[in-house]
């Protein structure tokens, strides 16, 4: 997988018809503020993309810009094989659900969900169909008659997705949907969402900076920062082989913990006399054989070895100690901070192992899990 | 083909504003400061004159005393409401009883005309009949209260009734941020054991600065603004003692034909109140909805 | 904290339960505002209820030994503006009639601008609100004299739809600004709800936004009304010696009296005057306060 996504690679990657969004080239910006910049993406038919980042990557704008609710200063944006780059958002084909629900205060629940089939004219009988059809999918029918200041945050929710159902689109956008939820509606919420989405088998482009919403929701992940996509790929994918450093920071809790060192050849020199041989790693072709690189361990790749093991490990794996700086318990697990050469080494361990502060652990990396990445670049090596 | 939120709809449903900003604003200005440099009397001539109208705008008495009555009575005037305004706030944050009822005492007075104002203080001091006359009854000879009538006074009886109208616009305002202080705030200065007049004299009124400008600002735009007052209290007398520039301008544009020289006086009036405007309306205005993304 | 604060700075602590001499002050320090405050207006009813013979004998505070209702009458019916002699009551139905249209097309058209301006964002907004806040704050002295002559050419000079153009000019910048922040509080996230439904300009702004506004509608009607009932200088330039409003006829009476002045005539006038405004403001005094926060707070 590639650090950037050039639009030929996916352009040639997906046959036409199966592409269901396709932005090409956009340009976003505002003055000399430049938010997006020949940024290019194709959503497949039926496909669940999440774009995910932190506040500020562009990926809110480009929701926006794919809805039509932006002005693009250049590119083009297809939607079911039309060029609607130039299209009001009602032509597009989308529906649409934002973080603040956006609910028409003055009206019903009913009104809300219809008002926009009542601009295009349809008939009577067919919008009630419609509203009749999406409020029972959402369990909304007893509250059709309701004002949106008599309903909960999630109920709110409900009926902004229901908005967008009795559309009857290909195309869903949904802008943070569940930020303004607590913990509990959000987790509820997504199950409907993931639901309503396997039943219902639309194309759904959902922004988010939530990685949990990200992994659990997507068919792919777009990760975003600075306007740019950083890695276009599954959940798992995105987990396991990050392409960059900033994707392997943001993913993932705890933290990767990032080791600083020099590679020679196929190992890792961490200084303080710690060099970790890199068998097990798949290393990107063309491999590099020197420089400075940082190598990325996540908590959960880190296993405890029992007291007195020596350094019989398995292959792919380094044995090494260190003692127990801090311990946070967080229920299941608990998360335990020692070092390694000299640098702080971030474990997820089971909760019921008795460890204290200030005892010496032996422990093993997994390198066949590992990353590593250029320390100039942040790039995947 | 530029799409979008600029749709042609807004920019048309927009067009009436512009016409008024460009034709009853912005032109109007323009015909003002033109006319100034005019010899016009009593309709406008383009015969033109360069500064002359300055020069004699700066050496006519008349003038002159305005711009020192504007002074006076605009810091007076300012001061003493935003002084006032500010204790009736703080006293009204007390958690007092009948908060409601005191609050629309203190406020009634500013939704009155100014007309309204002027003449029920013409008549309280009024020496023959008013509180003058009312207290000499009860035995005090000496007492005197006749500034609307008096020469020396008469712009501080302009400066008494302004602040009667309107200190309760300084309240109202300072009372909302007083309001809108953070009472965790509060709670942090009793557990850190900081004394109430310190705890307003240091940390509640720099967090009302905004309102305190925005009170300043409303203030002096009904200081530039006297007229109503000063027609109706004094109608700038005794003499001349307690003329306006506002009034200055109106009587000589409507009563003593000398439109030039009004005209002059009027930009002399635009220009002071755009050089003490342009810096907040910069910050307050432009900065803060450039901010606003879309 | 469980001790019951005596100083009570916190206005929403505890309630104190002692009575402390800090608090006797404060009430001392509130009541004699008030009674300030409500001198004038005491004076004001007390003198309009007079007989002129008992003002003469001085007692600018005494309850009128024997009430009564003349000077109202006169002051309605019969007071002299100048050379007519029909009393306040011309100038109150003036007053009516250019409150009015004034009053709804001036917060009708700064709805529509506050809507465009936040919304729609079209080229040259900003420059075209900052000229309109320059409106607000210019003296109405530097406008006067071209928009008369402006009027004068236009042939409206004098006449009611004169003055209403005029109110709805220099009403635009402050509905304006309004509508604006109270649409800036608006998540714009509706808009563009609104946007994807397919709704247009005119659309949004009927079904969508000003169904919402209703309070705002009442800040600014509020505001308008008291602005326009107590405006003077406007009213005297550009009504028209027919369409005086009362303001102008109020001051008329009292300062053009010759000979002995009628007080008690005087002050009824000046109430019958000041009693739409107040009664604006004491029927919805909370909204009257808003209107002030919201036309003060930045937008």
């Amino acid at each position: 997988m590639h650090a950037t996504i050039s639009a030929a690679d996916l352009r040639l990657a997906q046959a036409p018809v199966e592409t269901s969004v396709s932005v090409r080239d956009l340009k976003i910006a505002y003055g000399a503020l430049t938010v997006l910049d020949s940024l290019s993406l194709d959503v497949a038919k039926g496909e669940f993309l999440v774009l995910l980042g932190p506040s500020g990557c562009g990926k809110s704008t480009l929701l926006n810009a794919v809805a039509g609710l932006m002005d693009i200063t250049d590119g083009e944006v297809w939607i079911s094989g039309r060029n609607v780059t130039w299209a009001e958002p009602k032509d597009r084909g989308i529906g649409m659900v934002f973080q603040s629900y956006a609910l028409y205060p003055r009206m019903t629940v009913a009104e809300n969900m219809s008002f926009g089939l009542r601009i295009a004219r349809l008939s009577k009988a067919e919008i009630a169909e419609r509203v009749d059809r999406a409020a029972k999918l959402l369990h909304l029918t007893p509250l059709l008659n309701r004002r949106p200041a008599e309903l909960s945050g999630g109920q709110r929710q409900r009926v902004a997705i229901g908005r967008a159902l009795v559309r009857n689109v290909d195309v869903f956008l949904f802008d943070e949907p569940l930020s303004n939820l607590d913990a509990q509606l959000r987790a509820e919420l997504r199950i409907e969402i993931k639901k309503l989405h396997q039943s219902l088998g639309n194309t759904m482009i959902y922004v988010t900076h939530d990685q949990i919403e990200a992994m659990t929701l997507a068919d792919r992940i777009a990760v975003m920062k600075g306007g740019v996509v950083q890695q276009l790929a599954p959940p798992q994918e995105i987990y396991n082989r990050p392409a960059n450093r900033f994707v392997a920071g943001f993913i993932g809790s705890p933290a990767m913990t990032f080791l600083n060192g020099a590679l020679k050849g196929r190992a890792v020199d961490l200084g303080a006399g710690v060099t970790v041989p890199l068998d097990g790693y798949a290393f990107a072709e063309p491999a590099r054989a020197s420089g400075p690189a940082v190598l990325g361990v996540r908590p959960e790749h880190v296993a405890l070895l029992p007291a007195g093991a020596g350094g019989a490990v398995a292959q792919g794996r380094f044995a090494a100690t260190g003692t127990v700086r801090m311990i946070e318990p967080t229920g299941a697990d608990m998360t335990l901070w020692t070092e390694i050469a000299g640098q702080p080494l971030t474990i997820r361990a089971p909760a019921d192992l008795s460890i204290r502060v200030g005892d010496a652990i032996g422990f093993a990396l997994d390198l066949t899990r590992a990353s590593l990445f250029d320390a100039d670049t942040g790039a995947r090596l | 083909m530029r799409p979008r939120r600029t749709s042609a709809t807004g920019t048309l449903a927009l067009l009436p504003v512009w016409a008024v900003v460009i034709v009853a604003y912005l032109g109007t200005i323009a015909w003002t400061v033109v006319i100034s440099f005019t010899a016009s009397k009593s309709l406008p001539v383009y015969e033109f004159v360069g500064l002359a109208q300055y020069e004699r705008l700066f050496r006519t008495s008349r003038w002159l005393v305005s711009v020192e009555n504007i002074l006076i009575f605009g810091s007076l005037f300012i001061g003493t409401c935003l002084v006032v305004g500010f204790l009736l706030a703080v006293a009204l944050d007390q958690r007092i009883r009948a908060e409601g009822a005191f609050r629309t005492i203190y406020l009634y007075p500013y939704s009155m005309s100014f007309i309204v104002t002027g003449l029920v203080w013409q008549w309280i001091m009024n020496p023959a009949l008013g509180v003058q006359a009312t207290v000499r009854g009860w035995g005090l000879e000496g007492f005197t209260f006749d500034w609307a009538a008096n020469r020396d006074m008469a712009i501080y009886a302009v400066a008494v009734a302004g602040v009667w109208q309107a200190s309760g616009l300084v309240m109202a305002i300072l009372l909302a941020g007083l309001r809108g202080i953070d009472q965790d705030l509060w709670k942090a200065t009793k557990v850190d054991g900081i004394p109430t007049w310190r705890v307003y004299a240091s940390i509640v009124l720099p967090l009302l600065k905004p309102m305190i400008v925005t009170a300043v600002v409303l203030l002096s735009v009904a200081v530039v603004k006297a007229y109503d007052l000063v027609v109706a209290l004094t109608r700038g007398g005794p003499g001349i003692a307690s003329e306006v520039p506002a009034k200055f301008v109106m009587d000589n544009l409507f009563e003593r034909s000398n439109i030039a020289l009004a005209t002059a006086a009027s930009t002399v009036m635009l220009v002071s109140v755009l050089a003490a405007l342009a810096p907040w309306l910069y910050a307050e205005y432009i900065r803060a909805s450039g901010a606003r993304a879309a | 904290m469980t001790a019951p604060s005596a100083s009570a700075v916190v206005a929403r602590g505890a309630r104190p339960r002692t009575i402390t001499a800090g608090r006797i002050g404060l009430y001392v320090f509130l009541a004699v505002s008030a009674l300030y405050v409500l001198t004038p207006l005491y004076v004001m009813v007390v003198t309009s209820l007079k007989s002129m013979e008992e003002i003469r004998l001085g007692g600018i505070f005494a309850l009128p030994a024997a009430p009564t209702v003349a000077p109202w009458v006169e002051a309605w019916s019969t007071a002299c503006t100048g050379l007519t002699c029909d009393g306040i009551q011309v100038g109150f139905w003036n007053s009516v009639a250019i409150l009015v249209p004034s009053v709804i097309l001036s917060v009708l058209a700064g709805a529509i601008n506050g809507y465009a301006l936040s919304f729609w964002r079209p080229r040259g907004a900003n420059v075209l609100f900052t000229l309109l806040l320059l409106g607000a704050f210019i003296p109405v002295q530097v406008f006067i004299y071209p928009l008369v002559r402006i009027s004068a050419v236009l042939g409206v000079y004098g006449t009611l739809p004169n003055i209403v153009a005029i109110h709805i000019i220099f009403g635009l910048p402050i509905t304006t600004l309004l509508f604006r922040n109270y649409y800036a509080g608006v998540p714009v996230e509706l808009f563009k709800a609104a946007r994807v439904d397919g709704a247009g300009f005119w659309r949004i702004f009927l079904q969508v936004m000003l169904p919402m506004s209703t309070p705002i509608v009442i800040v600014a009607c509020i505001l308008q009304v008291t602005g326009i009932w107590n405006d003077f200088i406007l009213g005297l330039v550009f009504a028209g010696r027919d369409n005086l409003p009362m303001t102008v006829q109020l001051n008329n009476v009292v300062n053009t009296t010759t000979g002995e002045r009628p007080y008690n005539v005087h002050m009824a006038a000046t109430i019958l005057t000041a009693s739409v405004p107040l009664l604006v403001y004491f029927v919805s005094g909370r909204w009257f306060v808003r209107g002030i926060a919201a036309g003060a707070v930045k937008g």
